[in-house]
């Protein structure tokens, strides 16, 4: 009971922090609709291309906006010695671990919502398989935020972090990219086998991610 | 390992080098289908083999790292110079393979699963290597990298095999194959296990210079902090109390 206490104490801390600096409304939410955006200008708004490309689209937008998400996530710990205090806390490295993943991965289903609305929407997408499209896109969120809190806290104070975490993150994440692109395009064309079998392999991911993240946490935020 | 065992081994690296080049360009024969194309495949493969190799040594090195018992500065020297080798060859290895893609698929890259696990993997290792350029402190340093290592090495498996799912279409592996003699004979065999050797060798080398530069380099911040206490020291004498 005390670990998910803590857990929500951490989460609850950070998404305070975003509720009431709405970067994360303002800023990293309008990024990811202007991607999608983007995206269309790409394929010259094309009928027929961009319902299929959708999936994958949808998912580059989400991860784009993930990696602003992440470096907010630490950045915000950097001043005012907030990582000095976080550490004072006496907190367990697991469920700082959690916690911050927590509301990363919050913040990121929201926008998923969001985005997700605008794909079908501008790229006249119809939908199809709901309850697969949601569980892949939760697994794939809890995965992308897991692996997105390690690399971000191994590039903390760091100069050039803001940098480093896009060149970390984005490779790891290979396969909630192509997890989520083929869950998503799989769902929406009726293969809902193959859609399971995708989520499978996102929730499988973010397993894994969340149990490397809760054993590497506590050491990488003591001070060397 | 003295001036001139360096010397001696830098020597045997470069003959081997060069009779791999003598095997593979005159005494092995060209391909029935292939023709001189195959030729690639004695670069191809031991550059691959050892892009894992180091990648592998890496993840050796970040754990003895990471176990108190064992720990020791140089097995994190040894895990950066080791990736830094692996960075060069996995880069090497996707080039040779695009150039041999061309004659023989008829396209620079093909979306398989092997060459788009390797192409991650030369990201994600490039990743390592950034960061271990970011200041902090050397245990710091250490023990972000060698997690961030071993992170990276037990994310390999997942991606080759979300990749695997996605798409496949490469031929099966050669030389590690039960099967080799069905697909692969005599000469070619030889060379390719000749150059396979040749490159460890290489590799040894490069991670062996690579080691002692980055001695160097921690010998220099060492001199470097001497000399400014001792000009400190000196400067303060001088002042009159």
């Amino acid at each position: 009971m005390t670990f998910l206490r803590e857990v929500a104490l951490v989460a609850g801390k950070d998404l305070r922090i975003e509720r009431r600096s709405r970067v994360a409304m303002q800023q990293i939410l309008p990024f990811g609709a202007i991607v999608v955006v983007m995206f269309a200008f790409a394929l010259d708004a094309d009928r027929t291309t961009l319902p299929i490309a959708a999936p994958g689209l949808f998912w580059a937008a989400v991860l784009l906006a993930a990696l602003l998400a992440i470096g907010r996530s630490f950045s915000v710990e950097e001043v005012n010695g907030a990582r000095d205090g976080l550490r004072l806390t006496g907190l367990d490295g697991g469920s700082l671990f959690v916690g911050k993943a927590a509301a990363i991965a919050v913040e990121l289903f929201v926008l998923e919502i969001v985005l997700g609305v605008a794909v079908v929407v501008l790229y006249d997408v119809t939908v199809r398989g709901l309850l697969a499209l949601v569980c892949a896109a939760l697994a794939a969120t809890v995965g992308l935020a897991a692996t997105g809190t390690v690399y971000g806290v191994l590039a903390t104070g760091s100069r050039a972090r803001d940098t480093l975490i896009p060149l970390l993150v984005l490779p790891a994440v290979t396969p909630v990219m192509l997890g989520g692109t083929q869950a998503f395009a799989e769902a929406l064309d009726g293969s809902m086998s193959e859609a399971w079998q995708w989520v499978q392999l996102l929730v499988a991911f973010a397993v894994l991610a969340v149990a490397a993240g809760t054993v590497a946490f506590a050491p990488l935020l003591e001070e060397g | 390992m003295s001036h001139l065992t360096r010397r001696l081994f830098g020597l045997a690296v470069l003959v081997a080098l060069a009779v791999t080049a003598v095997l593979a360009l005159w005494v092995s024969p060209a391909d029935a289908q292939q023709d001189d194309a195959v030729r690639l495949l004695y670069l191809h493969v031991p550059t691959a083999w050892i892009a894992y190799l180091a990648f592998f040594v890496t993840a050796i090195a970040s754990i003895l790292w990471l176990v108190p018992r064992t720990r020791r500065a140089e097995w994190d020297l040894l895990a950066g110079a080791s990736a830094e080798v692996g960075v060069i060859f996995t880069g090497l290895t996707l080039v040779l393979g695009a150039l041999w893609g061309r004659p023989v698929w008829g396209v620079w890259w093909e979306w398989d699963a092997r060459l788009t696990t390797t192409a991650i993997l030369f990201f994600l290792y490039l990743g390592y290597l950034a960061l271990r350029r970011t200041g902090a402190t050397a245990d710091e340093r250490g023990k972000r990298c060698a997690i961030a290592a071993l992170i990276a090495f037990v994310d390999v498996p997942i991606v080759h095999f979300s990749v695997t799912w996605w798409q496949t279409l490469h031929q099966t592996g050669t030389v590690f194959n039960p099967e080799m003699d069905a697909e692969i004979h005599g000469s070619m065999a030889f060379t390719l296990v000749f150059s396979v050797a040749a490159f460890t060798l290489l590799y040894a080398y490069l991670v062996r210079l690579r080691l002692r530069v980055a001695e160097l380099e921690e010998g220099l911040e060492d001199r470097a902090l001497e000399l400014a206490i001792a000009e400190r020291v000196r400067t303060e004498q001088v002042v009159p109390v």
